[in-house]
């Protein structure tokens, strides 16, 4: 990852829309089976830990597991699209759920409340092997990630209509906005579940960091606009509001608008028309006032 | 003649075979027949644990319907005001109404 990408490795413009809308792109079996078997080792002894905002070539340089995982092609690409070359790396974890074990965790975001608005850390999630249902893979809500909470503040909503229970073949890569809210479930299955995490930090502006060859392809709004079950509701225009937001930020186009919402508030004209504006004020008398 | 905390909070409740179970549903809007985007669950009598991620299909589809089935609303949130200069912003779901019916042991 030291070098560019490949420009053909890198994010189109309508996954990182759908990464806008969902705060998630999922790399489905990205990672080779010889590398899944032997990541397996290498998480049970486990992975040394680094001081938050560790350059990446310092954590895992050449040479080691995790290098080889993120210098896979379509990972370093969609890891580059979403913050740009040379990220640091703000922590890692390996997560291993024993069979039949652990209780479901309360939902939350990880972190806390993250104030910023126009940059984003992003999360890599890493199974080597394959999760099923039954495995309680991790719950995550889709279109969460731009709502302003404080860690497990949220640990009183179980379920919202719309959330997904991950699923997915051996070899999968999700990389998912810091805001998400999610959960690791309960692992009511015979075999251990395997998660690598790691948290990366841009260190350059998040502007077009990705293959803009379709921005202009109608999937980029149709992936901007995505609904979900949850938002079905009061505030889902709101939601669309943040998401043009932050599509301003990533495109640096400011008059990006989804429906007419952002444009309409800034018609706010000034000019006074000279023939329409009548000359004539009212008298503005004070009132009598009390005990008058 | 008074008694200690302690004492006064151990005796038995005047119904000790009633136990509360608790439904929470979040609605689309402020009003009750909207319908409903989240639901969570806590079971008085201990016989069920409800977790999160436990279901995918509400068990109502508005706040009505669990009215109707035999809940009892005992709160709803407040309307807040939009903060200015955060009128945009979205945080807590909104929209939270609590009920609860009395079960036998």
């Amino acid at each position: 990852m030291a070098a560019l990408v490949d420009r053909k490795h890198l994010l189109s413009s309508v996954e990182m829309a759908h990464f806008v809308s969902h705060g998630s792109v999922m790399l489905e079996s990205v990672v080779p089976a010889e590398l899944n078997e032997r990541a397996i080792d290498v998480f049970d002894a486990g992975i040394p830990g680094y001081s938050y905002g560790t350059p990446l070539d310092e954590a895992f340089p050449p040479g080691t597991f995790v290098r080889e995982l993120l210098d896979l092609p379509a990972v370093a690409g969609a890891i580059q699209s979403l913050v740009g070359p040379g990220p640091r790396i703000d922590h890692h974890a390996v997560h291993i759920r024993p069979p039949h074990g652990g209780d479901a965790q309360n939902m939350h975001g990880d972190a806390i409340l993250d104030t910023r608005t126009d940059a984003f850390d992003v999360q890599l999630m890493y199974y080597p092997r394959a999760v099923t249902l039954e495995q309680g893979g991790t719950l995550s809500v889709p279109g969460s990630h731009l709502r302003k909470i404080n860690q497990t503040g949220i640990g009183r909503y179980q379920n919202l209509a719309g959330q997904t229970r991950l699923v997915c073949p051996a070899g999968t890569v999700a990389l998912l906005h810091h805001g998400i809210w999610h959960g690791g479930r309960r692992n009511d299955s015979d075999n251990k579940r395997y998660m690598f995490k790691i948290r990366f930090n841009p260190t350059v502006r998040q502007l077009r960091l990705w293959n803009t060859d379709d921005i202009d392809d109608p999937g980029v709004i149709k992936e901007l606009t995505a609904s979900f079950g949850w938002l079905h509701a009061n505030e889902g225009r709101l939601e669309l509001v943040n998401r043009a937001k932050l599509w301003r930020v990533l495109t640096g186009d400011q008059l990006f608008d989804l429906d007419y919402y952002l444009t309409r508030e800034q018609l706010r004209p000034q000019f006074v028309a000279p023939d329409a504006t009548d000359a004539r004020l009212g008298s503005s008398k004070r009132a009598s006032g009390w005990n008058f | 003649m008074t008694t200690s905390i302690e004492e006064a909070f151990a005796q038995s409740p005047v119904q000790p075979q009633i136990r509360q179970q608790v439904l929470i549903l979040y609605l689309g809007t402020s009003a009750l027949d909207s319908n409903v985007i989240g639901w969570s669950r806590y079971d008085g009598t201990g016989k069920s644990k409800p977790t999160m991620g436990d279901s995918d299909e509400p068990p109502y589809r508005t706040g009505v319907d669990a009215l109707i089935d035999g809940w009892r609303l005992i709160q709803l949130s407040q309307l807040q005001a939009h903060q200015p200069g955060h009128e945009y912003d979205v945080s807590y779901l909104p929209y939270e109404f609590v009920f609860e019916r009395l079960v036998q042991i």
